[in-house]
């Protein structure tokens, strides 16, 4: 176990290395990015944007660009082009609605996703199991921002039952940050449990016609153990990795979309603007942020394989 | 041409060992498991060698290695007096159509979504020896060697039965004219009444063909009756070797003896009459 | 005279298909007693299988249809419903399958599964005596070091611990009849022998009656007292284990015979074979469903011949051929051996 996590560290770091010089050199690739420019304004006289550029080290090679700036992305001194504002700091303020708002909708896909994948499966080929099938497929075909905007027109505008964005933190009034979220958390979370009351449905349908499903009934287990310790128990492991690997990719940047539509102020919708502006500084640590998160959870999904499915070591031998 | 008197195939010290490793951010050998640990064996043209073990003694990783479908760690395979280990795959290309193999599971062998015409054709494709017309009618020909018709051509796998699937494997391995087949367990999955089929088609086709056989099987009573020679091997090591019926009435080697021991006697007076005697102790 | 401890009549199992309605099991009566091993023999598809996951109701599916009447002790089991089913499988009818690997639950450990067994059915026995339970039948099966294998999950265990394990598991609520379908194929030849005489020894000191399914003969001559051999769904001879070895009545009786290799006798020149395959249960012909492979076929045999002892002989050794008893013998025997070649 020690061998695999310092591995896997080793693994990580290689992997946020990688990741930080690519997206340095495509930004120094893009046209009409040039910061001194965006730095100097508009109106700009060429005098000004070069000495803005000597300022600022735009004049130096690149490889001393880039250490420069890794140098500043870890001691807390990054500095947006656009906004003058220090980076690090930006991206604290945005954490609390991030994680408010994947958090959330990860425990709801989480446990409806299993909740209708189990129905479905126990009563497959039924009325239930149809109608969950149909809207789960439903689910899965919205599209995050064709549903924001559904939601937001029917939910907020017609009728005003749910405000139309913005965040409150929790620690000022856990009721409103609630109500602030339930649309996020829904929009975000649909696709998820469509998808995921799939994958479980399936795999329960599978685990039904194995053999140690026939044992256990042969033993007189009554068939709700059966079900649920033998069969779920089985269908979970795939499940359990995917929600590792989902729930990263999310928190490492998949609810943009969902923050930037509902006015969330997360670090998802800091990285958009961002983006928007072509300002390099947040843009890298924004990136090595998500990136962090992603490869964190690909370990924590190995470890837990091994730790679900005792067939799985974790350094596998010849054997 | 080629003088008949020496072995068609010879191995000696074989030995193929994979590695174990471990390590930090290197991997490093710690242990090896030694799957082929020093075999040494030959089989004259037209005999039929059986090499009969438990599962885990290596006989499936010995085919494969003899084959050079694996990559011998040590050791010499002569064929023909030819030393074919180590030899790339490059090389050992124009060689193969001369050695092929049989396997044990005639379900999984077989592509499910190739035709049967298509399966047993494609060695003489590859090879590039035949094509068209005169492709169709050697395919043809060699269902119908081994039981089959002509009709089948163009079916898939499943809609035969075990024992026509695996005589559709055999008709793969015959389709470049081999001298040698390793058949790999190749009636062990096949309902009792249709062994026997199995194991006399292969011995008409020994017969009409001159073919040499290497015959892998746990069961030794198949063993006996196939083979001309019998090879005992255990934890990747041949422990005994001699004609079939002296290593069956008079086996030397203990584990030889154990497995003669353990295997059922198809006869209720005798089965007890060994009971009693085991019981009585020595 | 006592009923016997497990009584089978006229038990019918069909699956409705795409193809139509697949008879798997026709019509196969017996009769079990305790401390009674039978053997039921048969290749794929000859129903033997799907016979014993019948009696405990583990083939009740939407579309099955299952006719007939097997009593346990007297009580009914086919009509039984599902709670009352529940009671008696594991704690009066066991069973152990053909691949202790996929049989067991790979996540957990082999005395919890074990552990699992016993309070299903003994609610009154808390967690640590089930677990002094567990290890007991583990030893008993012949597991060394039984408290430390109970710990292991199936992976960590030898082919042959992981069916020990699972004859335990099936032996731990003491059940009147264990049920083995295929115990031994998955295994070595070795640890094969280790596991029969296993299962004589339980049968022996337990007075364990066994219903043992296999196609191989071989097995069925090292443990069986009675046996039934079985031929696309349907019973073709039944008799005790001497009169099926050395009195066979019936021609696939004869083949099965015929094709198993004797390590004691000189090799035949050609191991005697049966033509043709098994049927495709979806397509079965008229009358005798062996009569397309018999060498011995002839016109009646388009009747569905009835399972008849002959006249004079044994009652409870039956066939269901239409041959007279001096025209099987004659047929059976060519050059001393049984066989099923052409008749000269």
């Amino acid at each position: 176990m020690g061998r695999f996590a310092v591995r896997r560290l080793l693994a990580m770091l290689l992997v946020l290395f990688a990741i930080s010089i690519v997206v340095f050199l495509i930004f120094n690739v893009i046209p009409n990015s040039d910061p001194a420019q965006r730095l100097a304004g508009k109106n700009a006289t060429p005098q000004l944007v070069a000495s803005i550029s000597e300022e600022w080290g735009f004049e130096e090679p690149l490889p001393v660009q880039y250490w420069t700036m890794m140098k500043k992305v870890f001691s807390g001194d990054l500095i947006s082009y656009n906004s003058r504002q220090n980076v690090d700091e930006q991206i604290a303020e945005g954490i609390p609605a991030t994680f408010s708002l994947c958090i959330g909708a990860a425990l709801i896909w989480l446990s409806f996703g299993i909740l209708f994948g189990y129905l479905s499966a126990v009563k497959a080929g039924r009325a239930t199991d149809r109608v969950l099938t149909v809207l789960a497929l439903v689910g899965i075909s919205m599209p995050v921002f064709w549903l924001a905007a559904i939601f937001l027109y029917y939910l907020t505008f017609e009728v005003e039952l749910f405000p139309s964005g913005g965040y409150v933190p929790l620690s000022e009034d856990p009721l409103g940050w609630a109500y602030h979220l339930v649309l996020p958390w829904l929009t975000l979370a649909i696709i998820f449990v469509g998808f995921y009351s799939r994958v479980l449905r399936s795999n329960m349908l599978d685990a039904m016609d194995e053999d140690y499903v026939r044992t256990a009934r042969a033993k007189g287990l009554s068939e709700r153990r059966v079900r649920i310790r033998h069969v779920l128990r089985n269908s979970l492991i795939p499940i359990v990795t995917l929600f590792g690997l989902d729930f990263g990719a999310v928190l490492g940047g998949g609810a943009i979309l969902t923050e930037a539509i509902f006015n969330l102020q997360g670090v998802g919708q800091y990285a958009a603007e961002s983006i928007k502006n072509l300002d390099l500084p947040p843009i890298m640590a924004v990136t090595l942020f998500g990136a962090f998160f992603i490869v964190l959870f690909n370990a924590l999904v190995d470890i837990a394989y091994a730790w679900l499915d005792p067939r799985i070591r974790l350094e596998e031998s010849a054997r | 041409m080629t003088t008949a008197s020496g072995p068609l195939l010879e191995v000696t010290d074989l030995v193929k060992h994979f590695p174990v490793k471990r390590g930090l951010l290197i991997d490093r050998e710690v242990d090896r498991v030694r799957a082929v640990d020093g075999v040494s064996f030959s089989v004259a043209p037209r005999e039929t060698l059986g090499l009969v073990g438990e599962s885990g003694c290596g006989k499936s990783t010995l085919c494969r290695t003899v084959l050079q479908l694996l990559k011998p760690t040590a050791g010499s395979v002569r064929f023909e007096d030819r030393e074919i280990a180590g030899l790339s795959r490059r090389q050992m290309r124009p060689l193969r159509p001369q050695i092929q193999m049989v396997f044990q599971d005639p379900y999984a062998s077989l592509n499910p979504r190739k035709r049967v015409g298509q399966i047993v054709g494609e060695p003489l494709r590859i090879q590039r020896s035949t094509s068209g017309a005169a492709l169709r009618r050697r395919v043809q020909e060699l269902l119908e060697r081994v039981g089959l018709s002509p009709g089948h051509h163009d079916r898939f796998p499943h809609e035969f039965s075990g024992g026509q699937r695996q005589r559709i494997g055999i008709a793969r391995a015959l389709a470049l004219q081999p001298k040698l087949i390793v058949a790999d367990e190749p009636v062990s999955a096949l309902d009792v009444s249709i062994r026997a089929q199995i194991v006399n088609l292969l011995d008409d086709l020994q017969d009409e063909l001159g073919l040499t056989y290497v015959f892998v099987a746990h069961d030794i009573g198949v063993v006996r009756h196939v083979s001309d020679r019998i090879a005992v091997m255990h934890e990747g090591r041949i422990v005994e070797e001699g004609p079939a019926d002296r290593v069956c009435e008079r086996p030397s080697h203990p584990y030889t003896r154990s497995l003669l021991a353990a295997a059922p006697i198809p006869d209720p007076r005798e089965s007890r009459a060994r009971r009693r005697v085991d019981a009585a102790g020595p | 005279m006592s009923e016997p401890l497990l009584a089978v009549r006229d038990l019918r199992v069909g699956f409705v298909t795409e193809g139509g309605l697949l008879q798997a099991v026709d019509g196969v009566s017996f009769d079990l007693v305790p401390g009674e091993v039978l053997a039921i023999v048969g290749e794929s598809g000859a129903g033997k299988s799907v016979t014993a996951q019948t009696i405990p109701g583990l083939t009740r599916s939407p579309n099955a249809r299952i006719e007939g009447s097997a009593r346990l002790r007297g009580e009914e089991l086919l009509e039984a419903s599902e709670a009352e089913l529940r009671r008696v499988r594991g704690d009066r009818i066991a069973m152990v399958f053909q691949d202790p690997m996929t049989s067991l639950n790979p996540v957990y450990r082999v005395g919890d599964q074990i552990v699992e067994a016993i309070r299903a059915h003994r609610e009154r026995v808390g967690e640590e005596e089930a677990r002094r339970l567990a290890v007991e039948m583990l030893d008993s099966v012949g597991i060394p070091q039984p408290e430390r294998r109970a710990d292991a999950y199936p992976h960590e265990l030898s082919g042959g611990m992981r069916q020990r394990a699972m004859i335990a598991m099936a032996l731990a609520l003491d059940p009147d009849v264990l049920i083995a379908d295929e115990p031994t194929t998955a295994l070595d030849v070795t640890i094969q022998a280790q596991i029969l005489e296993l299962l004589r020894r339980l049968n022996r000191e337990r007075d364990l009656a066994i219903v043992l399914i296999t196609h191989d003969l071989a097995v069925v001559a090292e443990i069986a007292d009675r046996v039934l051999v079985m031929y696309a769904g349907r019973v073709v001879e039944e008799g005790t284990l001497d009169e099926i070895f050395y009195d066979p009545q019936h021609p696939y009786t004869w083949g099965l015979l015929g094709s198993l290799t004797r390590l004691d006798r000189e090799r035949p020149e050609r191991l005697p074979q049966i033509r043709g395959a098994p049927p495709s249960l979806l397509d079965l012909p008229a009358g005798c469903s062996f009569a397309p492979r018999c060498p011995h076929a002839f016109g009646r045999c388009t009747e569905l011949p009835g399972l008849k002892a002959r006249p004079g002989e044994a009652s409870g050794h039956r066939d269901r051929c239409w041959l007279g008893p001096e025209e099987k013998r004659g047929r059976r025997e060519l050059d001393g051996r049984i066989g099923l070649e052409e008749p000269a």
